[in-house]
């Protein structure tokens, strides 16, 4: 017979998505997830108490008449096992999380419960990119590359065109591709590598340095500007660096105002959960909510081999891609990290 | 963790300590005999077992400087000893007596014949027998006393949190030593007295359980005082049950905070007293962090006296807020708000809302057009309603648009 709390924690099984707020840490999220989580199963009605003998002195039965006492054994209920004495039923939920966020970021974290976190271990190591949005401002270089630390420079900015900022992120995005083909170790003379690297299926192996497989800029209106990046193995400093080095090329200098994660792999920012329903219902739907995706990623990260056979895994993915593309088209893609529209900027940018 | 087992080992190792010292006599006596016969090279290896034991805690030391001077012939058994540490007493006392009748035995007196356990005896000597009780001699929690002691349950009953208060040190061991008639039901009844409702009890107890050890007199001089001071008796009663720890502090360090609260924001004894009963925390704590709150709100954030005194009388709780979180919002209410001195005085709940709720839902009104904060002006937001109101009220009334638009913003931050 189980209990509403045991069968509440059975639930809490799975991968979820929160949207983190700009400023905070994500171990304050972490923390305030299993404290909700906690809550909730902690206020469950706790079981019935325990009988327990007890030998009390009560007075024996009519059929004496005399008032003597005698010890006669009864059922009472035992305060032992009282919740105030035992303390809360749960202690502890395990909650996980995915690719971290730093405190000046915000947007998607990919948080795990119970055994799900098995999965993210999965989603840590299968091939997917994550999306982010950067918003830049020319003019100040600082020396964390954020707009709230202390200003090292200041340059003009009026020759700044976007012209120039397009041709400048044609070629990062170019030694970027350079980089991706290098590190993936594949050589593109072989069929098998050309065709993989046409459908944007190449993926670094092992470890490498973080990859931007996608660039352009979204909005420009000096001296602000925003730019949309698909990335792997980064670090939100590395993106504010990137900023700065967008600033430095086109001979002037910028600061990054805002990193926004708007997808993590499967995870996007519409599914993702804000501040105000971080509770324990919300979060179950969440997590039944991508049941089916937590259940792709565990797949796919069954059927991963040895490293060595990439291409065979790479095969994999693609079905996998293909069975998500069909089946929910809402929360798509272990993602393509090469879009149209930037596969033609890399022609005249590798040229 | 260490719960019950000072207390209980302060009992138990008197009785250890006598049990260690017969059978230790008895191989006092096989040593000394053993150290005549045999070559000096056993003295040098028990001399070196002396140097090398190393004491561990203090009933080795009450057992040094109880024992004989012959100490180190008893070290190596209280290593044995050691190691089987939480026997129940009752097994001791069997190796006590166990041992006392072959030491008997082996002196050569009379020999005592012991008593089988199949023998009949008659009513009054089965009636004699002691059986120990069950009771552990120490453990980690409250749970194995709480059926057997009458002020446990009783605690149990009126709400008190007893699993809270075992993690604290020595607070279970002082729990499990209360008698119920002589130490706490006098000051329940004083408690009750005052005015304090029943529901209450249990919470003050689990926050402040050092008021059952407090003297009845000192929480009545407290009590008198406090009533002097021209507070009501509903008033105390509301002041002890929100700081649990107020009728701890002695007459003169409750004496020392209102004098300060008084001179320092200069509010009038009625003001003062209003304040201090709706936190009566800032009589608990101690007055540095406060002394650095007024000051970071006179210099830093330029509030004039006045304005302060405004501040503390609408929200004392800023006296007590984090520094840094103060200046956080201060920084961005001000600065990026564009909200005067007047108009944060005016409405101080701001300071003491949580900063994110305030950045939200300002850029949110900012991204509409409606951040309008001057009363002058139409359209005008107070800032209590930008703070107080939930987020659905908020939507509606003050931002004109849906709570999912609301959300969908939130994630565009």
């Amino acid at each position: 017979m189980t209990t509403k709390a045991a069968r509440l924690f059975r639930r809490m099984d799975g991968l979820f998505a929160v949207y983190k707020p700009q400023g905070v840490h994500w171990k304050l999220i972490r923390d305030t997830i299993e404290s909700n989580l906690l809550k909730e199963l902690n206020s469950c009605p706790p079981p019935a108490p325990q009988l327990a003998v007890k030998f009390q002195l009560l007075s024996s039965g009519e059929n004496n008449g005399s008032k003597d006492l005698i010890l006669s054994p009864s059922m009472l209920p035992s305060l032992a096992n009282h919740p105030l004495v035992t303390g809360p039923q749960f202690h502890k939920v395990h909650v996980g999380v995915g690719h971290r966020l730093d405190a000046f970021s915000s947007g998607v974290l990919v948080l795990g419960v119970g055994k799900g976190n098995y999965v993210l271990e999965h989603l840590c190591k299968s091939h997917v990119t994550r999306d982010y949005t950067l918003e830049g401002e020319f003019g100040r270089a600082t020396d964390d590359f954020s707009d709230t630390t202390r200003v090292i420079e200041k340059t003009t900015y009026d020759h700044v065109t976007q012209d120039k900022l397009e041709r400048v992120l044609a070629m990062i995005q170019g030694a970027n591709q350079k980089a991706l083909i290098t590190y993936s170790q594949m050589d593109l003379r072989t069929q098998e590598a050309y065709e993989l690297a046409v459908k944007g299926l190449l993926y670094p192996h092992g470890k490498s340095p973080p990859i931007l497989t996608g660039l352009r800029c979204i909005h420009f209106n000096p001296p602000h500007f925003t730019l949309e990046v698909q990335c792997v193995n980064e670090t939100q400093k590395y993106l504010r660096k990137l900023i700065h080095e967008v600033g430095l090329e086109l001979r002037s200098s910028a600061v990054c105002s805002g990193v926004r994660r708007t997808r993590d792999g499967p995870f996007k920012a519409e599914n993702a959960l804000t501040r105000q329903h971080w509770t324990a219902d919300c979060i179950i739907q969440a997590i039944a909510h991508f049941r089916k995706t937590t259940r792709k990623i565990r797949k796919s990260g069954m059927y991963r081999q040895t490293d060595g056979q990439l291409n065979s895994s790479a095969k994999i993915q693609e079905q996998i891609r293909s069975e998500i593309g069909q089946s929910d088209q809402e929360h798509v893609e272990l993602t393509s990290p090469t879009s149209d529209r930037i596969v033609d900027r890399v022609a005249p940018g590798t040229g | 963790m260490h719960l019950c087992r000072r207390c209980v080992s302060l009992l138990l190792s008197r009785p250890l300590l006598s049990a260690a010292l017969q059978p230790s006599t008895h191989t006092l006596h096989q040593r000394s005999h053993h150290i005549l016969l045999q070559p000096p090279v056993h003295r040098l290896t028990q001399r070196h077992s002396r140097e090398t034991w190393t004491p561990c805690g203090r009933r080795n030391l009450t057992d040094h400087q109880a024992a004989s001077p012959d100490v180190y012939n008893n070290k190596t058994d209280l290593a044995e000893r050691e190691a089987e540490k939480h026997i129940v007493p009752f097994e001791n006392l069997n190796v006590h007596q166990i041992s006392n009748q072959e030491s008997l035995s082996d002196m050569g007196l009379d020999a005592v014949v012991r008593p089988s356990p199949l023998q009949e005896i008659s009513e009054e000597e089965a009636i004699q027998i002691q059986v120990p009780s069950a009771l552990p001699p120490d453990s980690f929690t409250l749970k194995p006393y709480v059926d057997q002691s009458e002020t446990l349950s009783k605690l149990v009953q009126l709400g008190v949190n007893l699993w809270e208060l075992e993690q604290r040190p020595n607070v279970g061991s002082m729990l499990v030593r209360l008698d119920f008639h002589a130490d706490v039901a006098p000051k329940l009844l004083f408690l009750k007295d005052l005015g304090v409702e029943e529901s209450k009890l249990g919470t003050i107890l689990t926050k402040n359980p050092f008021i059952l050890t407090e003297s009845l007199d000192n929480l009545e001089a407290r009590v008198s005082y406090l009533k002097t001071k021209k507070f009501s008796q509903e008033s105390v009663a509301v002041m002890v049950s929100k700081a649990p720890y107020l009728l701890n502090f002695s007459v003169e360090r409750l004496d020392n905070r209102l004098g300060f609260f008084q001179k320092q924001l200069g509010l009038s004894a009625e003001k003062t007293r209003n304040v201090v009963t709706r936190l009566p925390k800032l009589l608990c704590r101690s007055l540095e962090p406060i002394k650095e709150n007024l000051k970071v709100c006179e210099l830093e954030f330029g509030f004039r006296g006045n304005e302060i005194q405004h501040i503390v009388t609408t929200v004392p709780k800023v006296l007590i807020a984090n520094k840094r979180k103060l200046t956080q919002i201060f920084d961005f209410v001000h600065n990026t708000m564009d909200v005067p001195h007047s108009l944060i005085a005016k409405f101080p709940q701001v300071l003491n809302a949580k900063f994110l709720r305030i950045k939200e839902r300002h850029l949110f009104l900012e991204y509409l057009g409606r951040a309008q904060y001057q009363p002058s002006q139409p359209n005008y937001i107070s800032l209590d309603r930008l703070v107080f109101l939930p987020d659905d009220v908020f939507c509606s009334d003050v931002a004109l648009a849906t709570l999912e638009d609301f959300e969908r913003f939130q994630k565009t931050l």
